[in-house]
């Protein structure tokens, strides 16, 4: 029994990681196209009109990828967590089937006329097909955060006898107060991936010294785009996603920041140490004293509750994963706000094209943001541990009663050995498209 | 509220097996008839310009079941694990060797990218027919042992084949006689309808060999398909019971027959969208027809301790399907107008069509 569920929360978190991959791009890339694509409209410079058709080349590229590996997420719902899809499903699968029906359709129709379509639509009409492709992609994120919030915060729904949920009030599902703060943490994070990757993109060709027209314009709406959003990610949005942890599930939010014990008044904020579960306190902390209490209350003195308030069965149980995806997340995010500062900085003193250590530093960083969206996420599902279903439904009541771990081992290596090849392909296919460059496809 | 929620399921899948058949239909065709590089690149291109838009009718249905019988998606989802998630590799297969293939000008590069398109539609089209083998066969729910159920009587787990191959045993596997006729009636009818959708939307050399290949797969799919009833009349005596009760349902089998004497007009058929029809008619009628004989049972027991799985005692409560009535009319209406739109962008032959460079 003890297997089955591990294999199963293996191969979720190994399909879902690396299918987080790609919606996190086409989410953000989808709002700074149309932001290139007005820019066209407006200026009539062909540069613009350009960028918007190279970006959403990348997007397609992504969208395709995000579509092949999150066919197994949904499928995944029944095949490895059917016990929880039963019980469920009369909630959750309003949401789920809302995000194929409103927002799935939406962006493949309107992705596959904005590439297809230019010549036929003219420009008004094409800037109004990439909006529907962002639109499309939003709403996704959407519907698959309000599924997120109720597993995190349940509402709405009415427990049976038998253990089935039913939903008894609908329209709570989307005035979850859970949700709002979610979605628009998730979608600022997804604005940095992007905005990283297209400054990245733009620091290459600067660097390489060809086609270094674009790369400025890309730079510049990167630093632009990087810097207004890692700013949203950490205030209001990370800021007020802390204080709901903190409101609803305190036992999490003692885990993520690390407090083992209760402080008898403020309550100091951890920068750097590792957990300790034998001894159950932090090695090596460093730490700042009573800035935590500050930044949930706005009360330098106001008590926190450590995990020693709470029975060990209410806490995750996975602290140390826990605690490293947060504290990775934050680090980074406040790396992210440093560097792209800095440039904007270097940028309004017209320096920035010319300042090779800087150009390297934004060019190798592209893979960080993808790793603060992975470990965001990981710090919201491993926070909800030991639920399924927060306070209502344990992990381990909602797998496949049938499936054995054999099975789940077998598909899940499988799925390993394809995704690694899909993988490849596409960083061969992104690196081409890229070393091309936008200029290739103006015929 | 079930019915509605279960004909409009029966839809989406029955559009989606439509839609993505012909793609996977031309999949076929581009394996075993396409021989020279313009074919091959034509037939690619029409598939590889419609399969994602295709495959949202799949979420979408996948979604819709979830929703209002997530009993059934639970148990289903579950019990057919192996094959379930086969499926998925085999989608992943296809689609990448559709948007790969064109992307490098090395011969080699294009034919690993052409097998893995052509074999995994093959696969796929006998896979879904297994599938549809394996919800008219029945499953052994609550894995039974000589009346003992080992699980709840909407859980059971199917293992690919059981040594028997035989769809009468006690617990029978996902892979028997029955349900690979069924696999081969899905392939062979999937390869007629993309042989017609190759040949409605491309200037291919091959469209004239096709119509012949059409014709003889047609006299093969009129012989299957007696054959199945007879077997189907073997593993389960009342299959046909529904269609003397209720004998309006006989609508559906005409649908079938009508798609399948009219394909054998095909060399005279001057319009090549009525041969399409036809095989969309064939797969419609088709579908329906099996979901009609099971009608209101959509997951048969093959054993006396479990009732089998119906739409009625596996469905979702009452306020929330009439919740996502409301907002499902006004998604279908969306997807309607997406789906106008994209086929009129994209309607007459797609040879000269810019894809996947």
């Amino acid at each position: 029994m003890e297997d089955m569920l591990f294999y199963d929360r293996l191969q979720f978190a190994f399909t879902i990681t690396f299918h987080y991959i790609f919606p996190q791009l086409t989410m953000g890339l989808s709002l700074m196209i149309v932001y290139f694509k007005w820019k066209y409209l407006r200026n009539k410079i062909e540069k613009y009109n350009n960028a918007a058709k190279f970006f959403m080349k990348i997007f397609a590229v992504n969208f395709t990828m995000g579509v092949v590996t999150g066919i197994p997420m949904e499928f995944q719902f029944g095949t490895n967590w059917a016990k929880f899809s039963e019980l469920t499903g009369g909630i959750i699968g309003q949401t789920l089937a809302m995000e194929g029906m409103f927002s799935f359709f939406l962006e493949s129709s309107f992705l596959a006329l904005f590439i297809f379509g230019e010549k036929l639509m003219g420009q008004k009409l094409h800037f109004l097909t990439g909006l529907f492709v962002f639109i499309g992609s939003w709403a996704s994120g959407w519907f698959i955060l309000a599924t997120n919030a109720w597993m995190q915060h349940p509402v709405g729904h009415e427990v049976l006898e038998n253990g089935k949920f039913v939903l008894d009030n609908f329209s709570e599902l989307f005035t979850n107060p859970w949700l709002i703060p979610a979605f628009l943490h998730n979608q600022m994070a997804s604005v940095v991936t992007s905005a990283f990757v297209v400054a990245s993109i733009g620091a290459f060709y600067i660097l390489r010294n060809k086609q270094t027209e674009y790369g400025k314009l890309f730079l510049k709406t990167g630093v632009v785009f990087g810097l207004i959003s890692s700013l949203l990610v950490a205030f209001p949005t990370g800021d007020w996603n802390a204080k709901n942890v903190a409101k609803y599930q305190p036992g999490t939010f003692a885990a993520m920041e690390g407090i083992f014990e209760t402080e008898h008044a403020g309550a100091e904020i951890v920068l750097i140490g590792q957990p300790n579960m034998l001894e159950k306190k932090l090695d090596n902390k460093i730490a700042v004293p009573n800035i935590l209490s500050f930044l949930t209350y706005q009360d330098w003195d106001r008590q926190i509750a450590g995990m020693d308030q709470f029975e060990a069965e209410e806490l995750p149980d996975n602290i140390p994963a826990l605690y490293y995806s947060y504290h990775i997340m934050v680090g980074l995010g406040t790396i992210f706000i440093g560097v792209m500062f800095v440039a904007l900085f270097f940028l309004w003193r017209k320096k920035l094209f010319t300042m090779k250590p800087l150009l390297w530093t934004i060019m190798f960083l592209v893979p960080f943001p993808y790793i603060a969206n992975i470990t965001g996420w990981y710090t919201a599902e491993l926070g909800r541990q030991p639920y399924l279903v927060y306070g209502l439904l344990k992990t381990s009541d909602g797998i496949s009663p049938t499936v054995s771990s054999g099975n789940t081992l077998f598909t899940l290596l499988g799925f390993v050995a394809l995704y690694m090849l899909l993988g490849l392909l596409f960083l061969v296919l992104v690196g081409k498209t890229i070393n091309e460059g936008p200029k290739h496809q103006t015929h | 509220m079930e019915l509605f929620w279960y004909i409009a399921i029966a839809i989406v899948l029955a559009i989606f097996f439509v839609l993505d058949g012909y793609d996977f239909g031309a999949g076929i065709v581009h394996l075993f008839f396409a021989k020279e590089e313009k074919d091959k690149e034509v037939i690619t291109k029409s598939a590889g310009l419609f399969w994602d838009s295709n495959e949202v009718w799949l979420v979408a249905a996948g979604g819709m079941l979830f929703m209002a019988f997530p009993t059934f998606y639970a148990s289903v989802f579950s019990g057919f694990y192996l094959p379930l998630i086969i499926v998925l590799w085999l989608i992943v297969f296809r689609a990448i060797g559709l948007e790969f293939r064109g992307q490098f000008k090395y011969q080699m590069w294009k034919d690993i990218w052409d097998k893995s398109f052509g074999v995994s539609s093959l696969l796929l089209a006998l896979f879904f027919g297994i599938a549809l083998g394996n919800i008219v066969r029945g499953v052994n729910l609550g894995i039974v042992d000589n009346g003992i159920a080992a699980h709840e009587g909407h859980y059971f787990f199917l293992p690919l084949w059981d040594s028997s191959f035989s769809p009468l045993t006690e617990h029978p596997g996902v892979v028997d006689w029955f349900t690979v006729l069924i696999g081969i009636i899905s392939v062979v009818t999937l390869t007629i309808h993309g042989a017609n959708w190759v040949i409605l939307k491309t200037s291919a050399s091959i469209n004239n060999k096709l119509k012949g290949v059409i014709f003889k797969l047609n006299i093969a799919l009129a012989v299957l398909t007696v054959l199945s009833l007879i077997v189907w009349q073997n593993v389960n005596p009342n299959a046909l019971d529904n269609f003397a009760d209720k004998p309006y349902l006989l609508v559906f089998p005409v649908v079938y027959l009508t798609g399948l004497v009219g394909l054998f007009f095909i060399k005279k058929i001057k319009k090549d969208s009525h041969a399409f029809l036809c095989s969309t008619l064939l797969i419609l009628g088709g579908i329906t027809s099996t979901l009609a004989s099971l009608f209101p049972v959509i997951l048969p027991s093959v054993n006396d301790v479990h009732e089998h799985l119906t739409i009625y005692n596996t469905s979702a409560s009452e306020y929330g399907l009439s919740v996502a009535l409301t907002w499902g009319i006004l998604g279908f209406i969306l997807i309607v107008v997406y789906m106008i739109i994209q086929k009129r962008l994209t309607s007459g032959k797609i040879d000269n069509m810019d894809y996947g460079h």
